[in-house]
Parts: structure tokens; sequence; C-alpha cells
């Protein structure tokens, strides 16, 4: 139990990462996730089961089929940064306003996801699980499956989150966090704010299909139905993180959002397995969800008021989020 | 060297007819010259400001930055070779990022590259840069700039958008928001920067005693255009007085605005 909600929290916080950067950093109200994290999901299974079905034929080489787990993640990765730069596009080309181009982007990409999945709504995965056979190939076959599953989960999520703080030190970085907090100083030092905030959509993205590429390998299989209700599960990651955590380091902002992702995860499995205590059933649990988020907004509007101690020395980048 | 012109700006309104903001101006200023620029309310100011940095498009005409005719140029384009500092404080800084990620910011034009912002060596550039606003900013540099005064956040954006030595300086109205002494202490950084980095500046003000003293050359516009133009030993015989004199004959009518003007 407590494996699964750590290891679904890890999974589901890359994809919660993605939407701190869009709606936190960049400022911009993207639902293209709903989209890019079943495209992740979608690219990533139809890797592993091509891989599968040419090497039990024999006609790729082995070391091919061991590769193949992390291609189907990269693979996840670059599907979700495509339904980013198409949504950028229509943002930035059109004049498209940041909500609908995403709707646009999400309603297009459901039909290239059945494509993906070769037509199907469903892939099973149930064989060739990439997750689990790169945690296999690294830890060795003895390691119970839930270990290695957590194992793999965590080293992900917090190799993305080390990756982003870093990103977010860098000259592009720092430029990032400003485009979103005052784009006209972004402008003021020469720097194109379309491409910048591109950049920052494409990444989100990436790293909502790189998490959709994870969820199909835990869930076992990919499904195009997987976005349903991400953007608000992510979206209640981060506030969940915020209510707990408060720091204007970027580093300590990311961490935040994947705890906040595992608090999301616990929650609503407690939801699951206890709220018939309460009457609730797993019908409720999307409306648990909005419950949760607009209560996080309510509380962090009521601490607003209240004076609190002002930042400390040392910090680096700090985002707008970082201030309920 | 900034030239513009026969520059025509038009906002459209409600109505049909189109309200002209910039009839035909034009405009040369020599590298290296600092001019003053006063006028009432709606004279265009701003708009002739707006124009040179990219914010507001041309209708018709030309400006010239340094040889590059740059009227087509988007504003972050422009933004490489013309700094500008806005009448609010707030507008020319990121407020929840520290005052060394600001400044590491301002302090290069143009794309961003994959390298760390700050790195010890470059802090250490930038705070002593910091240091000679004297505001000690520099004991302060991990410090959201939202925390900063009104003051110290202008003096702050005035450092930012000289740092990386653009060649035009376009300065709005940058101590209208400020109390006496704080005015006074940007002003002065103002100078002293514009000397130092060989700027050529615009600057639009209200405060006629600093339009004269401030600049090598004062422009005086009213309406879209420009009905006086004073320089050299014309402007170094000028009182106040005679500036307001000139601008109430200038201008033709006459109006409550002009005590404003005497301050």
């Amino acid at each position: 139990m407590i494996e699964g909600i750590l290891v679904e929290g890890l999974i589901y916080g890359i994809l919660a990462l993605g939407v701190f950067i869009s709606f936190r950093v960049l400022d911009f109200p993207d639902l293209t996730v709903e989209g890019s994290f079943p495209a992740g999901a979608a690219a990533a299974a139809a890797i592993v089961t091509a891989a599968a079905r040419s090497g039990a034929t024999g006609s790729v080489p082995s070391w091919f089929a061991a590769a193949a787990p992390f291609v189907a993640v990269l693979a996840g990765f670059v599907a979700g940064c495509l339904a980013g730069l198409a949504t950028s596009l229509v943002h930035h080309k059109l004049k498209v306003p940041p909500l609908l181009a995403g709707i646009v982007t999400m309603t297009g990409f459901y039909s290239i996801n059945l494509r993906i999945l070769g037509g199907k709504p469903n892939l099973p995965l149930i064989k060739n699980n990439p997750l689990l056979q790169a945690a296999r190939t690294w830890l060795g076959p003895s390691v119970p499956q839930d270990l290695a599953l957590l194992a793999a989960a965590l080293l992900a999520a917090l190799l993305v989150a080390a990756l982003l703080d870093l990103f977010f030190h860098t000259e592009t970085g720092i430029a990032m966090g400003a485009l979103g907090d005052n784009e006209a100083a972004v402008i003021q030092v020469g720097v194109n704010p379309s491409s910048l905030r591109t950049l920052g959509i494409v990444l989100a993205n990436g790293l909502a299909g790189l998490s959709g590429a994870f969820a199909a390998s835990y869930q076992g299989f990919a499904d195009v139905n997987f976005g349903a209700g991400v953007v608000a599960a992510g979206l209640a990651s981060v506030m969940l993180g915020e209510l707990v955590l408060r720091s204007q380091f970027i580093g300590a902002q990311l961490f935040r959002v994947l705890l906040g992702s595992i608090l999301f995860r616990g929650l609503m499995y407690a939801a699951r397995s206890w709220g018939y205590l309460a009457g609730i059933t797993p019908n409720d649990l999307r409306l648990l969800t909005a419950l949760l988020i607009v209560g996080a907004v309510a509380i962090s509007k009521y601490a607003a008021k209240r004076p609190r101690p002002g930042p400390g020395a040392g910090q680096r980048i700090s985002l707008r989020g970082g201030r309920p | 060297m900034i030239r513009v012109e026969s520059a025509f700006v038009a906002f459209p309104q409600g109505g049909g007819e189109d309200r002209v903001v910039l009839r035909d101006l034009s405009l040369v200023v020599p590298r290296g010259q600092t001019v003053s620029i006063i006028g009432s309310n709606g004279a265009g100011k701003s708009t002739l400001l707006n124009a040179i940095a990219g914010t507001v498009s041309l209708r018709s005409g030309s400006i010239v930055v340094d040889g590059r005719d740059c009227a087509r140029d988007p504003e972050w384009i422009r933004a490489r070779y013309v700094g500008r500092v806005r009448q609010n404080p707030l507008a020319g800084t990121a407020g929840e990022m520290t005052i060394v990620d600001n400044l590491a910011l301002a302090s290069r034009k143009g794309p961003r590259r994959l390298r760390m912002a700050v790195t010890p060596a470059s802090a250490k550039i930038l705070a002593a840069r910091v240091a000679e606003l004297g505001m000690g900013l520099e004991d302060r540099l991990r410090e959201n700039v939202s925390r900063l005064s009104g003051g110290q956040r202008q003096a702050l954006t005035l450092l930012m958008a000289v740092l990386s030595r653009p060649s035009v300086l376009l300065l709005d109205e940058h101590t209208a928001a400020l109390d006496p002494a704080n005015a006074e202490l940007v002003s002065s950084l103002t100078k002293r920067f514009i000397a130092e980095f060989g700027l050529t500046a615009l600057i639009v003000t209200h405060d006629m005693k600093r339009a004269l003293e401030q600049a090598d050359r004062v422009v005086m516009m009213h309406d879209g255009g420009i009905v006086a133009d004073v320089s050299g030993e014309e402007k170094s015989r000028m009182s106040v007085i005679d500036l307001v004199q000139l601008f109430r004959s200038r201008r033709g009518t006459d109006y409550a605005e002009d005590r404003d003007l005497l301050h």
C-alpha cells in the first residue's frame, strides 16, 4: 500500500512538475497535459510492444531489446514535447488564448494517441513493463517487484527534479522565471519572449509525456483516456505542496511538488480505502480533487492576509507560487 | 545617434476617427547627447519613446538608431541597443526574483545560454556594481526585489538598464513616482551613468528645473509635434520662468496645468 502510494506519487509527481512549470513559472494555464500525458503513455507502450514483438522473432539484436525501455521513456518525453510545441504554435502564431490553445491540442491528440496505440483504445504491457525491466536490469532480478518499482520511480523523479533545479539556475532558466513574473524585464534584455515561453511549454509537456510513459509502465497498460483529470490532479499536487512547505528556493519548490503529489495520492488512496465510512465512493474522487484545489486556494488566500515572516536571505529564483 | 523622420502614430478609438498621437514628428539626436522632453499631458512624449523602443509601431515614417533602420523590428530586438526605465518602479524588474538574479538577467543582452547565471566570480562583480548605488543593496543580493523600496527598486532598474551597455537610454518620467530625496538620488545616478557609459539619452520629465539642468538640449512637444527645441547657449541662458513662458507662447492656449510645471 505505502509503496503503491509512493510510486504513484513520484510518477505523477513528474507530471505535477510539468504543471508547476506551466501554471506557476510561466503563468500559462496549459490544459495540453491532458493530451501530452496519454501521448507519452501511448508512445512508450507502442515502442515497448514493437520491440518485444521483433525481439520474439529475433529480428533485432538483443542489446536493442535491452535498450527498448529507455527508448520508450524517451519517446514518451518527445511525444509530450510535440504536444507542447503544437499548443505553443497555436498560441503564439494565431494569438489563441492559452486555455483554448490547450483545449485544441488536447482534443486533436485524442485521435493522434489512438493512432499511436494502433487504433485501439488501450495497449496492455503486462509482460513488457519497461520501468520494471529497467529496474531489474540495474538492481538484479532477485529484488522484489514493488521495491524495484519504487527504486526506479524514486530515481526518475529525483533526477528530473535535480535537473530542473540545475536548469533554473542557468541563464535560460532565470530568464524563464522572470518571464512569468514580468515579461517586460525579459524583453528589455533582448530575449524573444515567445521563443522562451515555447521552450517552457515544450519542457512542461515533455515532463507530462515522460510521466505518462512511467504511468503506463506502472499501470501495465496505456489507455487513450489516461489524460482525463490529470491537470486537476497536477494542480492539486502543486497546491498541496505549497501548503505543507513554504520556500523561495526553486529547489525546495520543485521538491515540494513531488511531496504534494505523494500527499495527493495518499489522500486519494485513503478516500478509496476508507471513504465508505463517510459514504464516499470512487465516483466521488473527482469531486474530492476539485474541493481539494478550492480548499488549497482558500487556505492560501486566508494565510496571505496574516502577517508572516518575510523570506530569508539566500534564496535564488523564487516564483509567485512560492508566496501563497 | 537617433534619427526619427516623419513619425506618424495614431491609435484607433471608438467611433471612426483615429486619435493621432504623433504627427509627422522628426527629431535627430547626435550620439552622446542628453535631451529633455517636456510638454503637457497627451502631447505624445511617452509615445515618442515607445515608438523608438518598439512598444508602439509607426503608421508611417522611419526610425534609425546607430545607422540601423529599426522601425519594423520588434521590441526585443531593439532592446539590444535601447535601454529604458519607465515611471513605475515595478515595471523593469522581476519582483519575485532576487537582486542578484535580476542583475544577472540584465548583465547581457541577447539570447540566453545554458550556463550558470550566477557564479561566485560574477556575483562579486555584480555586487561591486550595485554597491555604486550607495544603498547597501550589495549586502542584500539574495533578497527578493519586491522587498525593496520604490527608490531602491528604481535605482536598481536604472542600473539594470545600463549594465548591458546599450547605446540609447530612454527614461519616461522615471523619477516622477519617487519622493523628492529619492528622485534627486535617481537623477544624479542617471547623470553619472549617462556620462560613464557615453549614452545617448531621451528623458521625459514634467520637472522644468531638472529638464534644464540634466540635459544638453530641451525639446518641447505639443499635440504630437515638436513646438520648441532649445540647446547650446540659448539653453544655458534660459531660466525655468523663461522656459515656462516659451512653453505658453508656443502652445497657444493657457490652462491650469501650468502651475504643475513650476515645481
